[in-house]
Formats: C-alpha cells, sequence, structure tokens
C-alpha cells in the first residue's frame, strides 16, 4: 500500500456517531512510546472536557527485548461526558503495536471491540518473540472483533521518506504519532494541543518536530480519506463543576501538596529521598521546584533518607521521605526513633505489590499492615491514605498538619495505579487553602524536651539554636517529667501509654467517617480504603440503580480510625472490604469493632474493575471460604 | 536563624558538661575524650545553643548526654545521615558526629562512606577501641586478626580496616588521627577539626579498659611511644623516635615509605598531599604509627551548595503546564 497523503477522488461517506463513553488502550513495545501517545489522548480529551481516567501499564525493565511479552507496554484511558472515577472496566479500542501487545491485551478487549493494528510488525521473528504458533491475521482468531489492520510503519516511512533528515529508525520512532493522528480522526480531536506539544518538547531539533508533525497529521488524514474507516466518533464535554480544570497524577500532586503544605505551615520542606518505583517521581518533581523553599536530597538508601528527614525535622524543618513497600522496610528502625523522640515527619508509601521486589509496576494496597503496626515494640503513629490521584494534594498537607500539630511521623498510603493514573483536578484557590503556622518553643520557663501539650500531648519542638533550651534526646527511654534517660518500669509503661493516647487523641481532630454514597444504615456497607475509591463508587452506583440497599464508606484514616466509625459500621447488616491485598483492612475493622466484615481481595497487580464489585454485590453472601479475607478471586 | 549569645567565649570547660552522671566504665578511654573535647570547645569558644553532638549505638554513642549542647542520640550506624538533615536544614550549626570502630565502619560504613564523599561540615570522631564494648566484647571491624573474642574464640580470621586509609579513599578532605590519652595533641587536633569547613575525620585510638585493655599498647606505650608514634606536622620533616634521630622518606624507586636516620633527605610533611596522606594512614608496627593531621584540604562544604529559593508562586504551580476552564 503506498501513502495516502493526496485527498481521495470519490468522496467517501463518512459518518459521526456520538458516544457517551469510550476506553482506549494503547499498547506496544516499551520502546514504543505508548505512555506518551496515551498521555497526548487524555491531554487533548481533558482539554476538549471530557471527564477522563487513565491506567498506565508498563513493565518494570526499562527496555525489554523488542517484541517481547515481558515487553509489553500499555496505557488506557478512559473518556467520557459524564463523571467517570475509573479508567475503565474493559477496553472498547485496543491499538495494537506488534504481536507481543496484541497476545497480551486481546483477553481485556470487549466482545466485538476495535482492534487497530500495525501489521508490520507481524513478521515470523515477532510473531514467535510473542509465542504465536500461527498469525492471528490469517488463522481466523479476531473473528467477532471490528480489525482495523494497517500498514503504520510504512505508511509512516513513506510520508516522511525525502520529508526529513532522518534515518530510518529515527523516522520508525514517530509512528506512535502516526497512530496517534489516525485515533484523533476516529474519535473526532482536535490536533492543536499535541502540535503545540512537539513544538515545544523538540524544539532544539526541528527535524523531529517535523517528523512528529507530519506523522500526526498524515495519520488523521489517512483515516480520514481512507476506506479502512467509515465511521468515526464524538464524546461530548462531560458536565462537570466549573473551575478551572488540570490533569494531574497521584505523584504529581504529592508533590505539589508537600510544597503547599511546607507554605501553609509557613516552615521548609526538605525531602529526602532513594529511588525507588513507583515513588521517584515526587523526587523528581520536587527537585525541579527550586523557588518554594523546598530542598531536595538524594540520599544513600533507604535508611539514610529518612535519617536525614528526621535530622532535618530535629533541626526544624518539615522532613519528608517517600519510598515503596520495600524501602518502608528498611525504614522501620528509623520510624521507631521517630516515634520515641516524637519528631514531626512524613513518609509517602507508594505501595507495589510484593512480597520483596514483586512487582514494582503494578499496584497493591499489602502495606497497610506495615503502616499501622510493622514496627517493633508498641509504636503508634498517623496513618492516612489517598483515594483518588488528586486525592493525594489534600492528603499531603493533611499528613503535614497531624505530623507538626501532634510531632509524630505520618505514613501517607498511595500506590503505583494512584502514583501514575491521570485525573483532571479542579483547582484549589491557593489563597483560601487554610493555613496551619507551626511555631517553636523558645521561653526557657518550665521547658524539659518531653513537657506536652495538655490536649494534644505533643511534645515542644525545641529546635537547635535556641539559647537556653539545650537539650537531648534520643532512643533510650526518658522520664515523663524531665525528659532524661529513664530506666524506671513505671515510667515505661507511662510513656507507652502517652505515645499511644497521643496518637489515639488525633481522632478527636479528624472529620467523622462520612458515607460516600447512599444511606448511613441498611443492608450493605462496601468499606474500601485508599485507590479503590473510583471502582467503589461507580459499583455502588451502578448496584443502587439497580435498587439494592448498599452504600460506599471510604477510609481516609486508617490510624488511628474516625471516632465514629465502629458505631457507623454496626448499622449495616453486612460489611464486605474490598482490597487489593489479601485481607488487611477488613482484620483491622474486625479487630477494632468486633463487626462481622467480610473481606474481598483482589492481588492481580491491577485495580478492581467496576463489575468484579458489582457482581459481588449482586452476589448476596461469600462463598465461606472467602469469609475472612482469604481466598478471595483470583482477579 | 538570628540568636542571641551568651558570653560563651569565657566558658569554662565545665560548663560544656550536662548535669548527667557519666556512665562508662571507671578507666574508660572515653573520660579523656569527653575532657578534651569540652578543653576545645572551651578553647574555641564554641556557643552551646548552636551546637549539636549527634551519635548512633554503641559506648561512644552515649557522648552527646554528657555535652550541655543540644544532643542527639538515634540509631545504630545512622548519625551521619541525621546529622547530614540537621545541617541541610539548620547550615550554621556546629555539628559533631560521635562514633565508634562499630558504629561508624560496620553497621554504619556505608552513611561514613557517602557523609565523608558529600563533604558535609561536620566534626565526625570515631572513638577506634578494636571492639563491640556495649555488646561485651566481641570482635569489630577494626580488630586484628587473630583477635579473641566471645564470637571468635579461635581468633579472628579477618583483615582490618584502616580507619584514616577508609576516610581518604571516601575522599574526606580532613582526616586526622589521635590517642584518649595524648591529651594535649588530642584538643590541638580536635580544635584543627572544629575550624576546618566541610567533613573533618579524626580516629582517636582508644583503650577498652573491660574488653580490650592495652590493645594500643605497642603504639602508645610510654617506653615505645617515641619509636612506634610519628606526629606529623604540616611543613615540619617526618621525624620520630626519643631524639628524634629517625625519619620516614620515599624509597627510591618506590612509592612506599622508608625508615632512614633524620637527615635532609626525610620527608617534609604537606598536609595538602592526598598521596602523602594516604601512606602515612597506612603506616602500621613496624612503622611508627601517624598521629596528628594527615590530610587537610578545604572545599566548599556540600550544605553551602544546595540551593535554595523562595518567592515561587502557589496558583502558578498549581496550575501547572496546562489548565483548561469548565464554564457552567
Amino acid at each position: 500500500m503506498s501513502a495516502v497523503i493526496e485527498p481521495p477522488i470519490e468522496t467517501i461517506d463518512k459518518h459521526l456517531e456520538e458516544l457517551d463513553t469510550v476506553t482506549i488502550r494503547f499498547a506496544g513495545d516499551s520502546g514504543d512510546g505508548m505512555q506518551l501517545t496515551g498521555t497526548q489522548f487524555t491531554n487533548t480529551s481533558a482539554i476538549m472536557g471530557n471527564d477522563i481516567s487513565t491506567l498506565p501499564d508498563f513493565p518494570a525493565e526499562i527496555r525489554a527485548p523488542a517484541g517481547s511479552l515481558p515487553g509489553v507496554s500499555g496505557f488506557q484511558l478512559n473518556f467520557s461526558n459524564h463523571d467517570i472515577r475509573t479508567p475503565g472496566d474493559q477496553p472498547n479500542v485496543l491499538v495494537a503495536m506488534n504481536p507481543a501487545a496484541l497476545k497480551v491485551n486481546l483477553p481485556d478487549l470487549e466482545e466485538g471491540g476495535t482492534l487497530i493494528i500495525n501489521t508490520d510488525e507481524f513478521t515470523k521473528d515477532n510473531l514467535e518473540h510473542a509465542a504465536y504458533k500461527s498469525n492471528p491475521l490469517e488463522d481466523g482468531s479476531l473473528v467477532g472483533y471490528r480489525v482495523h489492520q494497517l500498514p503504520i510503519s510504512t505508511l509512516n516511512r513513506n510520508a516522511l521518506k525525502g520529508n526529513v533528515q532522518l534515518s530510518r529508525k529515527e523516522i520508525d520512532r514517530s509512528k506512535n504519532f502516526f497512530a496517534l493522528g489516525v485515533l484523533y480522526w476516529l474519535y473526532d480531536r482536535p490536533l492543536d494541543s499535541t502540535l503545540s506539544w512537539i513544538n515545544s518538547k523538540f524544539k532544539k531539533n526541528p527535524e523531529l518536530v517535523k517528523a512528529n508533525e507530519v506523522a500526526l497529521k498524515t495519520g488523521y488524514n489517512f483515516a480520514e480519506t481512507t476506506e479502512v474507516f467509515t465511521t468515526h466518533y464524538t464524546v461530548k464535554k462531560a458536565v462537570i463543576a466549573p473551575g478551572r480544570y488540570r490533569k494531574i497524577t497521584g505523584n504529581e500532586a504529592t508533590a505539589i501538596g508537600m510544597i503547599a503544605a511546607g507554605q501553609l505551615a509557613g516552615k521548609q520542606i526538605i525531602y529526602c529521598s532513594y529511588p525507588i518505583t513507583p515513588a521517584s517521581d515526587i523526587l523528581h518533581a520536587l527537585a525541579a521546584q527550586k523557588n518554594f523553599n523546598v530542598i531536595t536530597f538524594q540520599a544513600e538508601d533507604e535508611i539514610a533518607a529518612i535519617g536525614a528527614a528526621i535530622g532535618a525535622a530535629y533541626a526544624g524543618a518539615l522532613g519528608v521521605t517517600s519510598s515503596s513497600g520495600p524501602g518502608v522496610a528498611l525504614k522501620t528502625e528509623m520510624l521507631g526513633l521517630a516515634i520515641a523522640t516524637e519528631l514531626p515527619i512524613v513518609v509517602v508509601d507508594a505501595q507495589r505489590a510484593g512480597p520483596s521486589t514483586g512487582m514494582p509496576t503494578k499496584a497493591e494496597q499489602s502495606d497497610l499492615f506495615q503502616a499501622v503496626h510493622g514496627r517493633n515494640a508498641d509504636a503508634p503513629l498517623a496513618v492516612l491514605a489517598a483515594a483518588t490521584a488528586s486525592d493525594c494534594f489534600d492528603v499531603a498537607i493533611e499528613a503535614v498538619r497531624i505530623a507538626t500539630k501532634y510531632m509524630t511521623p505520618v505514613i501517607l498510603l498511595s500506590d503505583a495505579y494512584l502514583a501514575h493514573a491521570a485525573e483532571p483536578w479542579r483547582l484549589p484557590d491557593a489563597s483560601k487553602l487554610p493555613r496551619f503556622p507551626v511555631h517553636f518553643r523558645t521561653d526557657p520557663a518550665g521547658f524539659h524536651p518531653f513537657v506536652r501539650d495538655p490536649v494534644t500531648l505533643a511534645r515542644a519542638w525545641a529546635v537547635p539554636g535556641t539559647p537556653q533550651l539545650e537539650h537531648r534526646i534520643g532512643g533510650l527511654e526518658r522520664d515523663y517529667d524531665s525528659g532524661h534517660i529513664s530506666y524506671d518500669p513505671d515510667n515505661h509503661a507511662r510513656m507507652t501509654k502517652a505515645r499511644a493516647d497521643k496518637i489515639a487523641g488525633i481522632a478527636n481532630d479528624i472529620p467523622l467517617q462520612n458515607v460516600s454514597l447512599g444511606e448511613d444504615h441498611g443492608k450493605l456497607a462496601v468499606v474500601g480504603w485508599g485507590s479503590t475509591f473510583g471502582a467503589i463508587h461507580q459499583a455502588v452506583k451502578i448496584a443502587r440503580d439497580e435498587g439494592n440497599d448498599v452504600a460506599h464508606i471510604h477510609v481516609r484514616y486508617l490510624s488511628p480510625f474516625p471516632r465514629n466509625l465502629g458505631d457507623l459500621l454496626r448499622r449495616y447488616d453486612r460489611v464486605l472490604v474490598p482490597e487489593m491485598n489479601n485481607g488487611q483492612l477488613v482484620k483491622l475493622l474486625r479487630a477494632e469493632y468486633l463487626v462481622d466484615a467480610e473481606g474481598f481481595s483482589k492481588v492481580t497487580g491491577k485495580p478492581f474493575r467496576v463489575t468484579d464489585i458489582v457482581q459481588r454485590i449482586r452476589g448476596g453472601a461469600p462463598p465461606p471460604s472467602e469469609g475472612s479475607g482469604f481466598g478471595g478471586e483470583a482477579g | 536563624m538570628t540568636v542571641t549569645t551568651i558570653t560563651d567565649a569565657q566558658l569554662a570547660p565545665k560548663d560544656y558538661a550536662s548535669d548527667q552522671e557519666v556512665r562508662w566504665c571507671p578507666g574508660c578511654g572515653d573520660y579523656a575524650i569527653l575532657k578534651a573535647v569540652q578543653k576545645a570547645c572551651a578553647d574555641m569558644g564554641v556557643v552551646r545553643e548552636r551546637t549539636v553532638f549527634v551519635s548512633g549505638i554503641g559506648c561512644a554513642a552515649r557522648f552527646p548526654y554528657y555535652m550541655s549542647t543540644y544532643g542527639f542520640h538515634t540509631v545504630h550506624g545512622r548519625a551521619p545521615a541525621i546529622a547530614t538533615g540537621i545541617k541541610l536544614a539548620n547550615p550554621d550549626l556546629d555539628v559533631w558526629v560521635m562514633t565508634g570502630d562499630g558504629d561508624g565502619l560496620s553497621i554504619g560504613g556505608n552513611h561514613m562512606l557517602h557523609v565523608l564523599r558529600r563533604n558535609v561540615d561536620l566534626k565526625i570522631i570515631l572513638f577506634n577501641n578494636e571492639i563491640y564494648g556495649l555488646t561485651k566484647g566481641q570482635y569489630s571491624p577494626t580488630s586484628r586478626r587473630g583477635t579473641r573474642s566471645p564470637s571468635t574464640p579461635l581468633g579472628s580470621i579477618e583483615n582490618p580496616v584502616s580507619a584514616c586509609a577508609f576516610a581518604l579513599g571516601a575522599g574526606a578532605r580532613f582526616v586526622a588521627r589521635s590517642i584518649d590519652t595524648l591529651q594535649a595533641h588530642l584538643i590541638a587536633t580536635l580544635k584543627r577539626a572544629q575550624g576546618h569547613r566541610g567533613a573533618s575525620f579524626i580516629e582517636i585510638l582508644q583503650n577498652c579498659v573491660v574488653f580490650n585493655d592495652a590493645v594500643f599498647e605497642n603504639i602508645t606505650g610510654k617506653e615505645v611511644a617515641p619509636d612506634a608514634q610519628v606526629l606529623v606536622e604540616h611543613g615540619k620533616p617526618l621525624l620520630f623516635g626519643k631524639n628524634k634521630e629517625k625519619g620516614l622518606r620515599l624509597k627510591p624507586g618506590k612509592l612506599e615509605l622508608e625508615i632512614v636516620p633524620a637527615a635532609p633527605d626525610v620527608l617534609v610533611h604537606d598536609e595538602t598531599n592526598r598521596p602523602l596522606a594516604q601512606l602515612l594512614a597506612a603506616l602500621e608496627p613496624p612503622f611508627p604509627v601517624a598521629m596528628g593531621v594527615l590530610y587537610c584540604n578545604p572545599a566548599t562544604s556540600y550544605e553551602r551548595e544546595v540551593v535554595v529559593g523562595s518567592g515561587g508562586s502557589l496558583d502558578a504551580l498549581l496550575n501547572g503546564e496546562r489548565t483548561w476552564e469548565v464554564v457552567p
């Protein structure tokens, strides 16, 4: 086939159909630029006024062998003319740039879904790499799907050959823009946002600007003129709350939230971290912001990272560190020191599938026990979890507020899904964010380092540099009344209680647990935490529309729990707890409140689908083996 | 931070002592080090409220409790990390890390490497007694081969690390060695470190009277000391012996030192010369052990190079690269 750039001789009748919501998955080799392609489609759709939700899904390997199954990188995006909460259960459209991408992703495509396939990559070698015994384009295995076979690489090469001073390899690198152009026509998107992005991204290399521009436009024109497509679609603006919006991921929101928190507290943020997937982007984002009184420190290891954060807090800054499960495990002893010396730090845990290295780029919520209980001795601290990407902003600020007001470490739980997932965010008015100025102790009268505020039980924050408050603190147990080292048995019991009471008292300073959707009593409460918010919310909405008596409760404060949580849960006949782990919140709720909560586990490294939860709600009582949260579904 | 300074310039050594009872074993070398540090502080007019002693775990790590300055007794091996955070938050503080051979070179070896490499402005005092004292006498990373201990009843089969050679290898820009009992020398060395900007590393040979008594006797014993130590001084020839009758020079044609009678070709100590410092740091019996400032070659310290700005607009930050308006 030759490049089709000229207008066709005959006019092809093209229909424009309106859809409410579409889920597209872009899939290709990890070097094919699928994350970039998906992100561009997302940006354009967001700016057009659709509601959006995305799910990047990429391998841990930076460049797995080309064409191999482990090297497949995907980006799923749901865009809609109404309010959506999830990246979509099943793609309606799959763009497969090679056989491996088709093999990995086809099982997820909806029945009768649309397939756009780059046929150029379906070579004998690539089919073998993908463990295909016969060519799926020829053996009838794609019957039942709407298949569009396009020689994308060839079309793109023909369009660019002679047009740009680039090698064939460089030309091939722009083929994702050709594919994007096809999708832009197919879903009636304007090109301007991506064109301006290309111009600013590659401004140092005019040949690359040209290549990517031509690829994008040629893809668009090709789709418009070729007979391959007879119909294209439009998804109108969503009716969403008026205001100024941007697109944001969880990691971006966490970074911005930390900066805002520093400004609201009137203190310097010192962010100390060791690179780890999927938390590293927060370090990158903060390192790029030098004008907000933020210092970033890339430490030699996880322990040094939290150590420096503790040192910073001791000297009067807001010490923040971040990691994922295995790294937080390394920080455990230091968390004990921060608890013992009562210093305000925040630890961000972007959870991933484990144990050990596990699946570094895949999401799980399995660090809840580690966050709440994972330390030697009785070592309570505050734990919060973000529910959505943009919620990471609010939770970051809340974590700093609690840390400084109560002089305690706070763990903020996010996960690999929230870290990279994008959604539109209605921007808050920066001038209206509530300030919480933090003050140091300067008065020597009656001072000792563990003198407590009678209400919060927080100790005084007295920082080096302050005259006449010189004092020594450390990990050894200290006397309640003087702060000096003490091995007195009764004093240790008293200090253990003081540490526990201080954290428990935070429950008086946080909002009561609300019901996200539905009544505050009834037959069934679906209780979630963290990134399952969207899927649970949507599922409960569907189930309620079907007439089920069900409510959605989402817990942000996991230690301590809101003080009404137990009473609230007791007002339902059943409590169902979907979690991306083997049953952790469900056990905490059962232990804390003696409620007969049922677990519902998904541990596949992928978020819950809405239908998973809807079916479970419809299904009534679970089989006995699932009662305690063990087993659960394999997903 | 603005601080009103009480007249610390006139403070005596005892003013740097806290009201806490010192609980090291009677006869421990740590007492002498505590005394020397308090004297050095007094001599240098150290401002108590601007000074922080940070430690990890071990006998030496109790040090901060006995000073009237700020102090932080932290986690085993991790004092350099915590001290780094303190300096990042407030570069004007005078921060000391008090550590030992186990704390600083075993469990905390990694942090020691990186804090020296980064050149954070800290005084790092490593009490080397070649033994784990607080856990009752196991061999340490500086214990010599053959050291018998509860965990090496047949004698250690490990090669020891040389603290000063390690520090130089890590890129330290101030490396010195002294001895607990050599008070005047120790105080002078501490004062040099206190005046140095950047990471300053001092190894102090310290006698553990309970678990490793007299382990340094072959270096520090009154009778042997003149022949077993060479006190190095910048610009002075490397002479030793009772009557300074012996000297060190480069062996002709080799990159190693040799002992020769005092003569004009004896090497003159140049503390800015890293290769010389490395040769000196590695000397061990039958050579004299080098005491004093082996290397001092200052460079801008880490925390002074950290860029911090202010005045950023939170609104602009929230907006990010691109926003759009949704109108009712």
